[in-house]
């Protein structure tokens, strides 16, 4: 696994509070390789997008990373001084935030802000930067491009806007770009129309993605495999088809279940019953074993660790699947 | 725009005529002014002549009439207490106070302003906590207090710089300054400290508080992301969308500065418009109060004028009529 883009080791990230340390995300290891679209989804809280802030050293105070590792080709980036991470922000790991009508500074033109951003990274002019900022407004699909670029946020509707984050976010080309529900807050009739576009300019630059998202359609679509967070621990990682197909976790099932489809017949949707645990109220052993139908004893007082499934890298923590004579669990405790 | 500032103009005009309104219609009930012009041994026949002469048994309306249309040309009549026309009076004592005021706020804005960004970036610091705390006091302390005890600390026991007055002053112009000279310039420092000090901690705590929310806001966090110095996100992106809102608390307050330079003033005996009134109130001097009322009235309405021009500068949204053509 050597050759991944990034690898994230046993990430564990706290926020000390007053009532004691809060344990947001656990354990959570994962890689993306060059090139690859990596979706991550689960529900309101279950650590997706801190594990996305965790990558690229924006962790809000007092968060913060407590254990593990984060490697970007090779090289560990979770322990870097505070010049050293601004470096790769935007030039090596670029980010798109969920809202594109708070993304973007109002007071300053989109020109402005995209030049400030591609001068910071790279050493060229005044004009070459603005001939760079046209050429990928042009790309990402704003009209009128070389008119428009002087125009600021407020001239633009909600998904031009997101379109021009994009931009920004692609302008020092990134090796890795982390779309933070790049399109929770648009219309639904744009939505897809982002989500073509990151896929797109990404696959074009041969940038790799992690899609963090709520949104299960989304990414059977985009995504080459996927990881299922609960409760700031990984249920399930493995390829889009699999893990959407057949769902081993029954945490994956249930969300799989919840989906409406054409073709259902039944009259209800399957839904999980109860809400995810809070921070400060993780039960012991697995932290689905509340909500889970086919939970037993070992549920209860043991955690499961991700255990490798198959040959195309499926794994999943669950002891559903644990068979005390698998050689798969050292395999990936190793 | 340019219906834009008319509208203001026009505006501003009315403000100023309610303020005339008021003021004129107020000061006929703060005493009769004969009575403090002549001696006790004054003839009632005497008394109604000089009545006459001064236009008081007019009609109410023909009054304000007359008073507002002089005002317009400058004219606020004679001093009752000095004999002197009353514009001569102000105009002579006016540089004192626009000096005292510039320099103090001045010295409140470019203070406040970075305390403020200082503390609201270094937040948790012991320098910060320390600013914070001595802030406080700045708020608390009432403006005479602070002018005592720093005329007793720097003036009575150390003996650095004067109590009272302007120092030494050179005229240029019609306009006498105390820039020029040490003693005028060492006669300022007190009282501008003394003027600014609220001003600068009431800038401070605002600059601190908008800069708080506007680090929190997404575009901060999307400028960090994007790789951008820490120096180009805190001053190139969040002190410009702090500075919106602070502009017009900043405006407002150096024509309070202006306002409340009275009190200041009268510690100080510092020969401004502030001691002049005071003066004039003590003697029913209505001429005099009038015109310094429509005064700090006009310089109100000017910095509201130019702190909404200013905001149009900043703001872009606020260009409705430029963005309203696109889309």
């Amino acid at each position: 696994m050597t050759d991944a883009l990034l690898s994230v080791r046993n990430l564990r990230v706290e926020f000390p509070t007053r009532r004691g340390v809060l344990t947001a995300i656990d354990d959570v290891s994962f890689d993306i390789m060059p090139g690859e679209v990596l979706g991550v989804v689960g529900e309101s809280g279950a650590g997706k997008s801190l594990t996305g802030a965790a990558i690229i050293g924006l962790l809000e105070p007092p968060g913060r990373i407590a254990g593990g590792e984060i490697l970007l080709k090779g090289e560990r980036i979770d322990n870097l001084g505070a010049e050293a991470m601004r470096r790769i922000r935007g030039k090596r790991i670029g980010m798109v935030f969920q809202d594109p009508l708070t993304s973007l500074n109002p007071l300053y033109t989109v020109a402005q802000q995209l030049i400030e951003t591609i001068r910071t990274h790279a050493d060229i002019s005044e004009s070459e930067a603005r001939k760079k900022a046209i050429a990928l407004l042009d790309r990402v699909g704003i009209p009128a491009a070389a008119r428009r670029i002087d125009d600021y946020p407020h001239h633009f509707s909600g998904g031009m806007r997101q379109r021009v984050v994009i931009a920004l976010a692609l302008c020092a080309e990134p090796e890795l770009v982390i779309a933070d529900e790049p399109t929770t807050a648009l219309d639904v009739s744009v939505q897809s129309q982002i989500i073509d576009l990151i896929k797109e300019i990404c696959a074009e630059r041969g940038a790799a993605v992690m899609l963090i998202t709520h949104d299960m359609g989304v990414i059977a679509e985009t995504a080459d495999r996927v990881a299922v967070l609960y409760a700031g621990r990984i249920a399930e990682i493995g390829p889009v088809r699999q893990v959407i197909t057949a769902p081993e976790h029954p945490y994956t099932a249930g969300l799989m279940g919840s989906i409406p489809t054409l073709t259902q017949t039944d009259a209800r949707l399957v839904q999980i019953p109860g809400a995810m645990p809070r921070l400060n109220a993780i039960p012991q052993g697995c932290a689905f074993n509340p909500r889970c139908e086919k939970a037993f004893d070992r549920c209860f007082k043991e955690r499961p660790a991700p255990v490798l499934r198959d040959a195309d890298g499926r794994k999943v923590a669950c002891w559903l699947y644990d068979a005390i004579d698998t050689p798969a669990k050292e395999q990936a405790n190793g | 725009m340019l219906a834009y500032i008319i509208r203001r103009i026009l505006q501003s005009v009315l403000v100023m005529l309610v303020v005339a309104l008021v003021s004129f219609a107020l000061f006929r009930f703060v005493g009769d002014p004969i009575n403090s012009m002549v001696g006790q041994e004054a003839s009632i026949a005497d008394r109604e002549a000089l009545r006459d002469q001064l236009g008081l048994n007019d009609p109410f309306l023909s009054q304000f009439a007359t008073f507002v249309t002089r005002a317009a040309q400058g004219d606020f009549g004679i001093s009752y207490r000095l004999q002197q026309p009353v514009m001569e009076l102000i105009l002579s004592r006016l540089p004192a106070t626009l000096e005292l005021a510039l320099v103090s706020g001045v010295l409140a804005f470019v203070f406040g302003v970075g305390f403020g960004v200082y503390t609201a970036l270094r937040r948790n610091g012991w320098v910060s906590n320390t600013i914070m705390t001595v802030s406080l006091i700045g708020v608390s302390l009432p403006t005479f207090l602070i002018g005592v005890l720093l005329i007793w600390v720097f003036a009575v026991e150390l003996q650095w710089l004067p109590s009272f007055g302007r120092g030494e002053t050179v005229e240029i112009g019609g306009w006498t300054t105390g820039f020029l000279t040490p003693t005028g310039r060492a006669s300022l420092i007190l009282p501008a400290i003394t003027l600014g000090l609220y001003q600068m901690t009431l800038i401070m705590r605002l600059v601190r508080a908008e800069m708080l929310e506007v680090l929190r806001t997404d575009y901060i966090k999307f400028a960090r992301a994007r790789g951008l110095s820490n120096r180009a996100v805190n001053f190139g992106h969040a002190l410009k969308n702090t500075m919106v809102p602070v502009i017009t608390i900043t405006g407002l307050q150096l024509g309070s500065i202006i306002a409340f330079a009275i009190i200041t003033e009268t510690v100080f005996q510092w020969p401004g418009v502030g001691a002049l009134f005071i003066n004039s109130v003590r003697f029913v001097d209505v001429p005099v109060m009038a015109a310094y009322l429509m005064m700090i009235a006009l310089v109100f309405v000017i910095i509201n004028l130019i702190v909404d021009l200013l905001y149009y500068a900043v703001d872009p949204r606020l260009r409705v009529d430029r963005a309203a053509t696109r889309h």
